[in-house]
């Protein structure tokens, strides 16, 4: 660590006003203070003494994912091995198959995200921001395993320029750029990212495929109406089965989940008021259920798709969400509320989470405003009764 | 009465052909007349025909207005603006419907909304009414075509990327679909279109100095 700190202060000169990588300063302050919390004290104004800042907080989300991560890519090896029909498998053997599958994804989307964050902030003059930390991740974890990797660069290109960098970079954007890129994907090449051959490794090339495999995800089977197909509370808690990277295991979620909550980083507002909404609206859908899809028990669709994934990942991103603390409670339960009457009434999206979640990033700023303004009006009827 | 005739391209008349491309262009920077540019530019050749269509009706319309600005009375100037527009616009939808009946039918109602088209109106009530023939004549064709040029460049990267072709001439090679490469289904769905525009109005005002707001 030592020998790190005294190189890094070495090359410190060369970077900063007037030496020789004068321009590239935003680029190696992003780098040291990624390797050394920075040693700026802030002097002046009111603000919050804490040890922990944006980079910390960013590494925490992406640990708070690492389960939801490591068990996906096991599971795109059971899933391989009950497509190809084969049998047994070592956890090693399962997981080396997923990670083979995953890993380019991830090392595009970070490559790609990364290099136009830098190139941004190169020519605008800011700090390099460290939001893509966590979208570099997220936006793997929510996709298909067989997705072409051109696309995965595509849509990170999109989601970080016009999802972010227009509105101003980090901090400024109004949609979550993760949900961005996936919903740029799924409107713009359905083929890769609907149907039931893109989930499983290696079938929608359809090598070695038995037959009685469909791949079909259990959001699938509910919306054509086989509910009889549907896999057991267990296997769908545990996540074996088919679906995006990361988002099939209930159990990985929750881990995740925990450690947010516990480090204060995720909104428990949010994350419950998500679920509440997800569950009343399950309920509604029960009482006036009129297929077999509608009659599925409340609690069973918090388990199916991306719905704890999208509720504990992306309802509580810090800066499309909302800020208020009555603010978000009305926020997540929408997001549930919204995401279950999508993806039942409207079989052609099944995936309702995703745009559930981008709608209710658009209405976050409404939400607060009216929340402050009910807040004021409160306060000056208290002023007038005292006066 | 000893006025100077003014040479028919002078300076300023020139300016009012200009100056709709870029610096008072009725998309990007005045953002009217969005609808159509979002609803028409999926194909280039539809789009085509509708900028033309408008620079006719637009051209037209300013000069018949123009000359009866005298003796339009200004509490009913609206209806009548709407008069001129809606029979030229009838001349232009009777013509596609007759010759290019084809197009007619992908641009089904855009043509007669051509008529709300808030670019025409906005060109007649705010130059027309108060200039002569020849001045208005050239501000109708520069508006027209800086509402042409821009729906021009959203639908020939909407075609491009969305079914690979221009014109309908496939120019995307099939090795290249071979290799993998799809058709951007984005591209088709109107959203994209805004999209594009929005990248047209960051480009341009990134180049043009004018047009950036001091805050």
């Amino acid at each position: 660590m030592n020998s790190l700190r005294k190189f890094v202060d070495k090359i410190k000169p060369q970077f900063e006003k007037g030496g020789k990588f004068e321009k590239l300063q935003s680029t190696f302050e992003a780098f040291e203070t990624f390797l050394f919390v920075p040693n700026t004290v802030t002097t002046k104004g009111a603000h919050i003494r804490d040890a922990n800042d944006m980079k910390r907080t960013m590494i925490m989300v992406v640990l708070a994912l690492v389960p939801s991560l490591l068990f996906g890519m096991w599971n795109i090896g059971l899933q391989h091995f009950h497509a190809t029909g084969q049998e047994g498998g070592t956890i090693l053997e399962l997981f080396w198959i997923g990670f083979k599958a995953v890993f380019p994804i991830i090392v595009v989307s970070y490559v790609t995200g990364l290099a136009i964050e830098f190139a941004f902030a190169q020519i605008r003059g800011h700090e390099v921001n460290e939001g893509f930390l966590v979208s570099g991740i997220l936006i793997p974890l929510v996709l298909p395993v067989d997705i072409p990797l051109w696309m995965v660069a595509l849509a990170t290109a999109f989601a970080v320029v016009i999802g972010k960098e227009v509105f101003g970079g980090t901090g400024m954007n109004v949609f979550n750029p993760a949900l961005t890129a996936r919903a740029f994907l799924f409107f713009a090449y359905p083929s890769y990212m609907t149907g039931n051959a893109v989930w499983t490794h290696g079938m929608s090339a359809g090598e070695g495929i038995i037959d009685s495999y469909t791949g079909a995800t259990p959001l699938a089977e509910a919306a054509a109406g086989n509910i009889d197909n549907l896999p057991s509370v267990a296997e769908m808690f545990f996540g074996t089965i088919p679906g995006s990277i990361g988002e099939t295991s209930t159990l990985a979620v929750l881990i995740g989940a925990a450690l947010l909550l516990f480090t204060g980083i995720g909104s428990a507002r949010i994350m419950i008021s998500t679920f509440i909404g997800g569950l009343v609206m399950g309920l509604l859908l029960n009482i006036f259920a009129v297929n077999p899809f509608m009659e599925i028990p409340a609690w069973e669709h918090l388990m199916l798709g991306g719905f704890a994934f999208g509720a504990v990942f992306m309802a509580t991103d810090p800066v499309s969400a909302a800020q208020t603390p009555k603010g978000k409670i009305i926020y997540g339960f929408l997001i549930g509320f919204l995401a279950i009457l999508i993806r039942v009434i409207n079989p052609a999206y099944p995936e309702g989470v995703m745009l559930a979640i981008l709608l209710m990033n658009v209405f976050a700023p409404l939400i607060d405003h009216y929340v402050v303004q009910a807040n004021m009006k409160k306060r000056m009827k208290r002023a007038k009764v005292s006066a | 009465m000893n006025k100077e005739k003014e040479p028919l391209f002078s300076a300023k008349n020139l300016k009012l052909l200009r100056e709709p491309l870029n610096d008072s262009n009725p998309i990007t920077v005045q953002v009217l007349g969005i609808c159509s540019a979002l609803a028409i530019t999926v194909q280039l050749k539809p789009a085509i025909v509708m900028a033309l269509s408008v620079a006719f009706v637009m051209a037209v319309a300013n000069v018949v207005i123009s000359l009866l600005r005298k003796s339009i009375p200004p509490r009913i100037r609206i209806i009548v603006q709407l008069v001129v527009i809606a029979s030229l616009v009838i001349l232009v939808d009777q013509i596609l419907k007759a010759f290019l009946f084809e197009i007619s039918k992908q641009l089904s109602v855009f043509v007669g909304l051509i008529i709300t088209n808030c670019i025409i109106m906005g060109r007649l009530e705010a130059f027309a009414l108060a200039n002569k023939p020849w001045p208005s004549f050239l501000d109708g064709l520069g508006n027209a075509a800086g509402y042409g040029v821009i729906l021009i460049i959203v639908a020939f990267f909407r075609e491009l990327l969305g079914s690979g072709t221009i014109l309908d001439y496939q120019v995307i090679p099939q090795g290249v679909y071979n290799f993998g490469y799809e058709n951007n289904g984005l591209m088709i769905l109107p959203p994209m279109a805004l999209i594009v525009v929005g990248i047209i109005i960051w480009i341009q005002r990134s180049r043009n100095k004018k047009l950036i707001e001091s805050n």
